[in-house]
């Protein structure tokens, strides 16, 4: 596996050896589908929307619907706006969205169509709306691509009326439809009265029935999304995927922007939990405390299957950045931290926290699992944290892997099941505990298995 | 039942706006075997139309070119492209000893705002210099995605120069993922890439019964499957396109006798052109499904028409059916009845009835997703069919005669005696053997999946990754048919008994049982008394 990857690291300018990130539009078409009865919509060729639907169908293992305004070489040349129009009108005659959610590509990026013009020049059906983000391909990464889409649900649906509604906004970022859901569980444990967007809570985790429906009950109301204009203040969880989205609220509608790490760890859970104690100005209820209560248990009873232990994380730079301040507090060691999303914010957000616990790390903002796999290859580690595409190196190096981010093609069920606050916490625990001693009952020789561990 | 069924496609068709119905209603048939109905296919999807097709990048780089295992295949372009064909399709290759077995790999230029304003061609060649560099490949294929096209970076000429300066084959594809109406037009560049630059360098030397297998991707290890059988008859195997393949044995692919074409729709361009510069005939086989093995044997073995190779395919038909019986006996009793809906590829839609015939159970709708009016209705339309504006865009290539290489191996009488008899170079598609009153659709889409799915009630509904959890969540078990949910070997004998299983167990497995709960099921039990039944 991997035999060609050389153990000598050489800087390549030209070249990504497998990549740790993907493209701006797979993000947005993510943010999107967390809107009620909206239709993400791919201003591009069908290639694009192909293959970001299998991506996030393989991911959620449920059903991801998207259009494509399937450009040929004629729009290439001429420009997309009469496919965007055609689209338009038969997306509301033959699938009937309430919001159809435009994203570009980097084929109508290139060619720069004027999507807002375009849209203007739609004939949109009373009461329906359409909205879009650019999403050039060639600049950031899908996390950008989240980001845009939410800060172009703002641009278009978000006011402030003038009334206040008292609520807090909650942008939960790039997370599974679990997640979601566990961090409006918190907020609802708090007595904080909330608008989630997106939220695809509802939509990519929806029950089978029976019945196919296109629309799911979940998603962010458009009524809501506009009523976060009026909301006292916007939590950001992470930086990457929603602080755009709050700044983008704080300049049209003036809500308060609050950037915060996501809620991965009980560092990070904490303080989102303070946040909304002091927005709320209610007291932490017993039930959160106890759950708190349980992780710190569950934190001392465990520590010896993992402190001490070296581990590599990849992946999205929000879950990133906070899982390695989680596996930090366990006593692990992240010794190398990559990303594959550009972000100098990222290097020196990792830096700071291993010059903080004294550890000697590598650290890399779009880097690739090319290089990754070539340090651990000269200095191998316990355990490696990440995406699907992480396997290859688990494998090559024989080092136990934990699968944590996007995307996740190889296993089912994750997406049902958080990351985020404390109970995604000691899920975390459990997974990197039992894949440390799975491998260890796994070697060990006939006299050193232990019954009791 | 016929004019019932009719009945329900125009009143769902009828549904849509005024041209889509237009455009639709062409793609769209109901199998009448006293009419002949010409279907519409390979055009351009509607914009807005909730498609399952792919581009032409996909077509070439994640169909034809990814699978093979020496070469280094560098997309150039944003990383999306790259990232999405890395190792999805399924691309199984065994490295031989010493050989750079590269399909664990994923290579991109990863173009970023200032390469599109100021050009990517520097890049690219920094790029081709990094990868011949770490990797030492025996071969480096650029295909280009969309933005690359318009910027107009020369990725032929940074190919040329690389070709000289490195001294491998350096070969770029313009496979923008614009061109063309789907995947079928990358199908096409790759075919004449290959044709042009790969095939037909070697010199290696093989016997009289020696084949390449054209068309098959080796997803599941259908491929080796293949190979097992054909080399316990007795043939040679030149190469495989282009599932475990290597650019090493397709250089010698002109020095194989026949080629056996298990996908037309992906490489029928390169049998054509083999024809005319090698002499090499073509049969159309089909490995998927046991009768239609068993006949794809023969045919190979009449064509070669020597007594042992006859004899030998027998005994090997004999021991492989006798290895399976007891096995699809089973798989038998659980399937037979049983109806399938199939929308796959631009082969497999066809190839997949034939063993789903084996177990007994029906195709009543079948359609593909990007092939062309030949694979429904047969290659002898193919002179009817007028090239568009679509089509015009990719490429068509000439090539000459081969002097050198040129062996034809049957005499003229034995050609004419067998041109029919085994359809040699020829395919028939599939409408003709579809039953009365079937429903053929090219390019499904969304609403028409859903009302299908409403109105045919299949037990089974094979397509792909987007429509699987469609289909799910109305009750209906799906059956990925391009990755095969992840299982495999389908192809051959063996691989019947696999497909039987896994379609037998997704039927029937508990979970559906569950899907109503009990309490919506008889509410009326509420206020019985236990203990009377």
């Amino acid at each position: 596996m991997l035999d060609c990857t050389p153990k000598e690291y050489k800087d390549r300018k030209g070249l990504t050896i497998n990549p740790a990130k993907t493209c701006q539009p797979v993000g947005a078409m993510y943010a999107a589908l967390g809107i009620h009865k909206c239709l993400p919509h791919s201003h591009g060729s069908q290639g694009c929307c192909a293959y970001h639907r299998k991506f996030l169908t393989r991911h959620f293992r449920d059903p991801v619907v998207a259009s494509t305004s399937s450009f040929t070489e004629g729009a290439s040349v001429f420009g997309g706006g009469s496919n965007l129009k055609t689209s338009i009108k038969n997306i509301f005659e033959i699938y009937n969205p309430d919001v159809i959610a435009v994203h570009t590509t980097c084929l109508s990026e290139t060619i720069g169509d004027d999507i807002p013009t375009y849209i203007m020049q739609s004939k949109i059906p009373e009461g329906k709306l359409v909205i879009h983000a650019n999403t050039p391909s060639y600049q950031g990464s899908h996390m950008t691509g989240f980001s845009n889409m939410v800060k172009g649900m703002v641009r278009y649906i978000s006011k402030n009326s003038g009334v206040a509604n008292n609520k807090v906004n909650l942008i939960p970022g790039f997370v599974n439809p679990a997640d979601m859901r566990e961090v409006k569980r918190l907020t609802k444990l708090m007595k904080q009265d909330f608008i989630m967007f997106p939220d695809t809570s509802g939509v990519l985790d929806a029950p089978l029935s029976g019945k196919y429906e296109m629309y799911p009950k979940g998603g962010a109301k458009v009524s809501d999304i506009e009523d976060a204009g009026n909301s006292k203040l916007t939590l950001a969880l992470g930086k990457f995927a929603s602080a755009d989205g709050a700044y983008e609220l704080e300049n049209k509608c003036k809500v308060l922007p609050e950037i915060l790490k996501t809620p991965i760890g009980i560092s990070a859970t904490d303080r989102f939990i303070t946040a909304l104690k002091d927005i709320s100005g209610n007291e932490v209820p017993y039930e959160i405390e106890e759950e708190r209560g349980q992780l710190v248990d569950i934190m001392v009873d465990n520590h010896y299957h993992y402190h001490g232990k070296k581990v590599a994380i990849f992946g999205d730079p929000d879950l990133v950045i906070a899982l390695t301040e989680f596996v930090i507090s366990l006593g692990m060691i992240p010794k190398y931290v990559l990303t594959g999303t550009p972000g100098d914010t990222f290097t020196k957000e990792v830096n700071q926290m291993h010059e903080n616990a004294g550890i000697d790390g590598k650290v890399k903002a779009l880097g690739d699992l090319f290089t990754l796999h070539q340090w651990i290859k000269n200095e191998s580690v316990d355990l490696l944290i990440g995406s699907t595409h992480g396997k290859y190196i688990a494998k090559a190096e024989d080092i136990p892997f934990v699968r944590i981010g996007f995307p996740i093609l190889d296993r089912g069920v994750h997406s049902y099941m958080p990351i985020v606050g404390y109970k995604g916490a000691m899920r975390i625990i459990e997974l990197i505990s039992n894949a440390l001693l799975d491998r260890q009952d796994r070697e060990a020789a006939d006299e050193d298995l232990e019954l009791i561990m | 039942m016929k004019s019932n069924i009719k009945q329900k496609v125009d009143k769902l068709i009828e549904d849509y706006p005024a041209k889509v119905f237009k455009n639709r209603k062409d793609h769209i048939i109901v199998k009448d075997k006293n009419t002949e109905a010409a279907i519409t296919a390979n055009t351009r999807t509607i914009p807005g139309i909730m498609t399952n097709r792919g581009c032409c990048y996909a077509g070439c780089k994640g169909v034809v070119l990814g699978p093979l295992r020496d070469a280094v295949v560098l997309t150039h372009g944003p990383i999306g492209c790259g990232y999405y064909t890395w190792g999805t399709r399924r691309n199984k290759g065994r490295t031989d000893e010493d050989e750079k077995n590269l399909l664990a790999y994923c290579f991109s230029t990863d173009l970023q705002e200032s390469d599109i304003v100021f050009g990517g061609e520097k890049k690219l060649r920094q790029a081709v210099k990094e990868a011949i560099e770490i990797f030492n490949p025996k071969a480096l294929f650029i295909c280009s995605t969309c933005p690359v096209g318009l910027i107009g970076d020369d990725i032929n000429a940074v190919a040329r120069e690389a070709e000289k300066e490195y001294g491998i084959t350096v070969t770029a594809f313009s496979c923008e993922g614009y061109k063309g109406v789907s995947q079928s037009g990358g199908h096409h560049i790759a075919n004449n890439g290959l044709i042009k630059n790969v095939i037909g360098k070697g010199d290696k030397e093989f016997g009289k019964y020696s084949v390449n297998v054209l068309g098959e991707y080796n997803i599941g290890g259908d491929g080796w499957e293949v190979e097992r059988i054909l080399k316990i008859i007795g043939y040679e195997v030149v190469s495989v396109m282009t599932g475990n393949g290597t650019v090493r044995d397709l250089e010698n692919a002109h020095k194989a006798t026949l080629n056996i074409v298990q996908c037309h729709r992906s490489i029928n361009y390169i049998g054509e052109m083999m024809k005319k510069k090698y002499g090499q005939d073509w049969i159309k086989v089909n490995f998927i499904g046991i009768d239609s093995t068993i006949k794809a044997l023969r045919d190979i073995a009449k064509y070669f028409g020597d007594e042992n190779l006859i004899n030998k395919t027998e005994l090997v038909i004999a021991e492989e059916l006798e290895d399976i019986r007891e096995d699809m006996e089973i798989y038998k009793k659980i399937l037979n009845g049983k109806t399938a809906a199939l929308f796959v590829g631009g082969s497999r839609a066809h190839h997949y009835q034939h063993v789903l015939k084996d177990l007994g159970m029906e195709t009543i709708l079948a359609g593909y997703e990007f092939a062309h009016r030949d694979d429904y209705e047969g290659r002898e339309v193919l002179s009817n069919i007028k090239a568009d504006a679509d089509s015009k865009n990719i490429e068509e290539i000439t090539v000459e005669k081969d002097v050198d290489n040129y062996k034809v191996f049957l005499s003229k009488e034995r050609y004419e005696k067998l041109k029919d008899e085994i359809s040699l170079n020829y395919y028939a598609g599939l409408i003709k053997e579809m039953k009365d009153g079937s429903v053929v659709v090219d390019d499904l889409n969304h609403y028409e999946t859903e009302e299908f799915l409403k109105i045919l009630k299949p037990d089974v509904f094979c397509s792909g990754i987007k429509d699987k959890y469609v289909a799910h969540k109305a009750g209906i078990f799906s059956k990925q048919l391009h990755s095969y949910d992840y299982s495999g070997p389908y192809a051959t004998f063996r691989g019947a008994v696999n497909f039987a299983r896994d379609i037998a167990m997704g039927i029937s497995t508990p979970a559906w049982s569950y899907v109503t709960p009990p309490w919506k099921i008889s509410p009326s039990i509420i206020g019985t008394v236990r203990g009377n039944d």
